[in-house]
């Protein structure tokens, strides 16, 4: 057993050891200070099946930790001839399932070693980009004391191409620091002829314990089960984990027999678990599955977090999703200018909120005129204006489950559109020039509507061209007002397909189009004031309009 | 004692006030980074200066100081009339884990301050001095962190506020320190959530013993604004309830609402805005840039306790709350009128699960 902090923790662990038959050899880190070490001993002074090893330096990454443990482990045989199998534990490792259960798995699988060992090419999970380097490379220096030295030193190495030479017969394998061995075994690692040199190149591997022994009992080994016995977790830097009260259930699930590393103040874990009989802590049905999932999904929320949420520990920059939101919604542009009945057949068709103007001037256009929204997003312009950009992904974030779609056009705060067309869950859809519409039903005569009219269509063109542009991620579709109004019902067709895909079985009928007769004189008056009406594109005479079919093109299936 | 005032000017060219949303560059480097630094470093030094020299105006009515031990953690407070909330804040805190309790009495007049003095883990210093003056408390608060924080973890807090943050009734705040420890991590964020009752404010009855949450049951769940200003890479994150009752036509002004409570402290460093913002830099990176989440907590606000009302006509009068009080003369009026919070899209407070599910905070790789 290792320890080097809660020693108390530690000597706990060693009399559940020990009062279940099962001697104990204890290293104690040079470093901890000696009247703690003292106060271990005295704590175990009743029990006769514990040993203190000599005492060396145990830092991380370097040979410390394997001489350690070949002291313990030589001294363990030396002292018990009764014991045939040797585990490593930690002071922070805890038996999980009871003493006698793992007696009786390992005396249903003897000579059989239980060790993490893979040979580097498959390892996975090692992490910082050092794998094979580990072996090939010099690693003199402490990585947590001297970072600088140490990381100059690798790349120094790898400037000069150096490499180290393998001892003859050595295979690197990698594994967990922590596992179970036969007496056999052991004994063969601790009197291999080839120690003194072995032990002289891993005296530069850098983490010699999680690979040391990995790589020797292959070579002494008849049988090898790939696999510790002892649960441990790493975050997504290498760190390991760090179980709570709260994890008891959790801990109760797995096929391991040993947890770590256990938080020292872990109270109910301890009491729990160190029961003299310990029958209680056993787990009907382990379910390892489940604790590998939590770990997954912590280091997905640790390391990609939950697209479209930015808030006070998630702040993305551009490049790392800075510009997105949390779902996909709808932005349309023109289409309650043309309909009587856009937003309530919207709110139909896609099965969807659909607002009104969210960035109008005057207010918030909530869907059914709300005061407050979800979240309690205010419908003040100033507000949401203060912070656009937060104003939609927050309208995004709380809605999630439910497809948001918008009105947009020129006569609104146009501040959005940058985030919006860099936003790849935007859809936008746009009929270009159908803000002139309520001009002309405003009954005003073009003479009096020339100056917004132009000015609008300016705000309009500014905001295809941002959409044009090649960073664009949001999809886009745009039509000119004047190839709306020949097939109408194509491009709502198209909005509820790319919203709402599943929608397909609806049988919906079109929306009420507001007749245009006299539209096409009010274009002429606009450019007869000397206006280049240019966005509605040809519209035709008023002699050419006709209302639409009141169905779409293609029929749809009802399932 | 929430503080709050933005003061804007004196950015080095290039550097905009405050960047939304994807708008975040990467630090300053160059000449013009090492300008800023040395700004900054001057700056916090002048705060320090200024915290040593209103360390006179600190009279230590009950100093118990010699008790805290190596590792434990400390909690610093600045009030004044707060002996409505206190049993609770102090049984809250107590329970995380919190050892010893600095305190701050300016000028309390409802008894706060023998209830404080009786209390076997409460260190209490008292003071007339002006609260504004002092940095809104402060430079009395930086220098008893300055003098007794020094290695420990230190939550700075104001009475009316409860920190929560991921697995808090399971796992003391000692769990939440190691890890950042082992994290490397020497500060920890929270957002300041304004909990507000179903009614009228001033409606109600909570004894200072109970939990404030059962009457302030609600909050705004997702109208928060966040920003990043550049110059100290510090958060300002705004709204809430109070932005969205308060200052709809001036949200500019609206109260700040991200905190650092927690922080290894060390006596260099200093806290530039209340507890919004801090010296050196690098303590105010609370958040993550890469897209994923690191761990963070929530402040449960409880500004909103009845009594709220006669307690902002009486800030009104004294002026001491904010840097230019005569700005926020309509936002006491309308606190002083009794108003309603609640809305039919208010939120009803179930536990930290919740504010994560809601992403109000994170547990990011914390399991």
């Amino acid at each position: 057993m290792l320890c080097h902090a809660a020693l108390d923790r530690a000597a706990q662990l060693a009399r559940h050891w020990a009062q279940h038959g099962c001697p104990v050899v204890i290293h104690v880190d040079a470093r901890t200070p000696l009247d703690q070490f003292a106060g271990l001993k005295t704590a175990l002074a009743d029990l006769p099946d514990i040993r203190f090893s000599r005492r060396t330096p145990c830092e991380w990454g370097t040979f410390g930790i394997v001489q350690a443990t070949i002291d313990a482990s030589t001294q363990m045989l030396a002292d018990f001839p009764q014991v045939n199998r040797v585990l490593l534990a930690s002071g922070s490792c805890l038996p999980i399932r009871p003493v006698r259960a793992l007696q009786a798995h390992l005396a249903a699988n003897p000579h059989t070693d239980f060790i993490e060992s893979v040979t580097t090419a498959d390892v996975g999970w090692t992490v910082g980009g050092l794998n094979e380097e580990r072996f090939t490379l010099r690693f003199p220096f402490a990585w947590k004391r001297q970072r600088r030295l140490f990381d100059s030193y690798v790349t120094l190495q790898r400037l000069l191409r150096f490499r180290r030479r393998l001892p003859p017969g050595l295979v690197p394998h990698l594994g967990s620091q922590w596992w179970c061995l036969t007496r056999a075994t052991m004994h063969a690692v601790l009197t291999h002829p080839d120690r003194p040199r072995l032990d002289r190149y891993f005296r530069r591997v850098w983490i010699p314990d999680e690979s040391y022994f990995q790589s020797l009992v292959r070579q002494v080994s008849s049988r090898i089960e790939s696999r510790s016995l002892t649960l441990s977790k790493f975050d997504y830097q290498g760190r390991p984990h760090v179980f709570y009260d709260d994890h008891l259930h959790l801990l109760r699930q797995t096929d391991a027999f040993i947890a770590r590393k256990i938080w020292p103040q872990a109270d109910l874990l301890y009491r729990t678990f160190l029961t003299p009989d310990g029958d209680r802590a056993l787990a009907m049905q382990p379910n390892p599955g489940k604790i590998n999932r939590l770990f997954a999904k912590a280091v997905e929320r640790r390391v990609k977090g939950r697209p479209g949420l930015y808030m006070q520990s998630r702040f993305p920059t551009r490049a790392r999703g800075g510009t997105q939101s949390a779902a996909p919604y709808g932005v349309c542009s023109g289409f309650a200018e043309l309909f009587h009945d856009f937003q309530p057949w919207l709110a139909r068709a896609l099965d969807a909120r659909a607002h009104g103007h969210l960035f109008a001037f005057d207010r918030v256009e909530f869907a059914g005129g709300e005061r407050v929204f979800k979240g309690g997003l205010s419908d003040s312009p100033t507000l949401r204006d203060y912070n656009p950009r937060c104003f939609l992904t927050n309208l995004i974030w709380n809605t999630r489950g439910e497809t948001q779609v918008f009105q947009f056009g020129p006569a609104d705060e146009q501040e959005i559109v940058p985030f919006i067309a860099s936003d790849p869950n935007a859809t936008i859809f746009a009929i270009t020039g159908a803000f002139a519409v309520p001009l002309w039903q405003s009954g005003r005569t073009a003479a009096e509507l020339r100056p917004e009219a132009a000015r609008l269509q300016k705000v309009e063109s500014d905001f295809l061209a941002v959409l044009d542009r090649p960073d664009t991620k949001a999809r886009v579709r745009v039509w000119s007002l004047s190839e709306f109004i020949e097939n109408p019902a194509e491009p709502l067709e198209e909005i509820v397909d790319l919203l709402n895909p599943r929608a397909a079985h609806r049988t919906t009928g079109l929306p009420q189009l507001k007749p245009l007769h006299g539209f096409g004189s009010f274009l002429q008056d606009l450019r007869n004031q000397g206006m280049a009406p240019v966005l509605m594109g040809d519209f035709p005479s008023d002699a050419d309009l006709a209302q639409p079919d009141r169905t779409f093109a293609r029929p749809r299936i009802v399932r | 004692m929430a503080t709050l005032g933005k003061t804007a000017g004196g950015f080095p060219r290039g550097l905009p006030h405050a960047c939304p949303i994807g708008a975040l560059s990467e630090p300053l480097g160059g000449l013009s980074g090492l300008l800023l630094a040395l700004k900054l470093r001057s700056r916090r030094q002048r705060l320090l200066l200024r915290a040593w020299r209103k360390r006179g105006q600190l009279a230590a009515v009950a100093d118990r100081t010699a008790g805290i031990a190596p590792g434990d953690i400390l909690c610093f407070l600045c009030l004044r009339n707060e002996a409505r909330r206190l049993p609770h804040f102090l049984a809250h805190h107590r329970a995380l884990g919190v050892r010893h309790f600095l305190v701050v009495d300016n000028a309390s007049t409802d008894g706060s301050g023998a209830l404080l003095a009786d209390q076997p883990d409460v260190s209490l210093w008292q003071t007339g001095a002006s609260y504004k003056a002092s940095r809104f408390g402060m430079d009395w608060l930086t220098w008893l962190m300055l003098r007794h924080g020094h290695g420990h973890w230190c939550l700075t807090l104001d009475a009316d506020e409860l920190l929560i943050y991921p697995y808090w009734q399971t796992r003391p705040l000692p769990a939440l320190t190691d890890w950042l420890d082992t994290q490397g991590r020497v500060s920890f964020g929270a957002l300041t959530v304004d909990m507000y009752p179903e009614g009228p404010v001033s409606q109600g009855q909570v004894a200072p013993q109970d939990d404030p949450l059962t009457h302030l049951a609600w909050f705004d769940a997702g109208n928060y604004q966040v920003q990043v200003q550049p110059r100290m890479r510090n958060l300002w994150i705004q709204g809430g309830a109070r932005a969205r009752a308060f200052f709809a036509d001036t949200p500019r002004r609206a109260p700040t609402l991200n905190k650092t409570p927690l922080v290894r402290w060390h006596w260099r460093y200093a806290y530039v805005n209340s507890t919004h913002a801090l010296l050196p830099p690098r303590l105010n990176e609370v958040y993550a840039t890469d897209g994923g989440e690191i761990t963070s907590g929530v402040i449960l606000h409880t500004k909103f306790l009845p009594g709220i009302t006669e307690r902002s006509a009486e800030e009104k009068a004294r002026g001491e709350h904010f840097a230019d009080a005569a700005q926020y003369a309509a936002y006491y009026d309308r606190l002083t009128a009794d108003p309603i919070l609640h809305t039919p899209a208010s939120t009803r407070y179930t536990g930290w699960r919740q504010m994560e599910a809601l992403g109000l905070m994170s547990r990011g790789g914390w399991i």
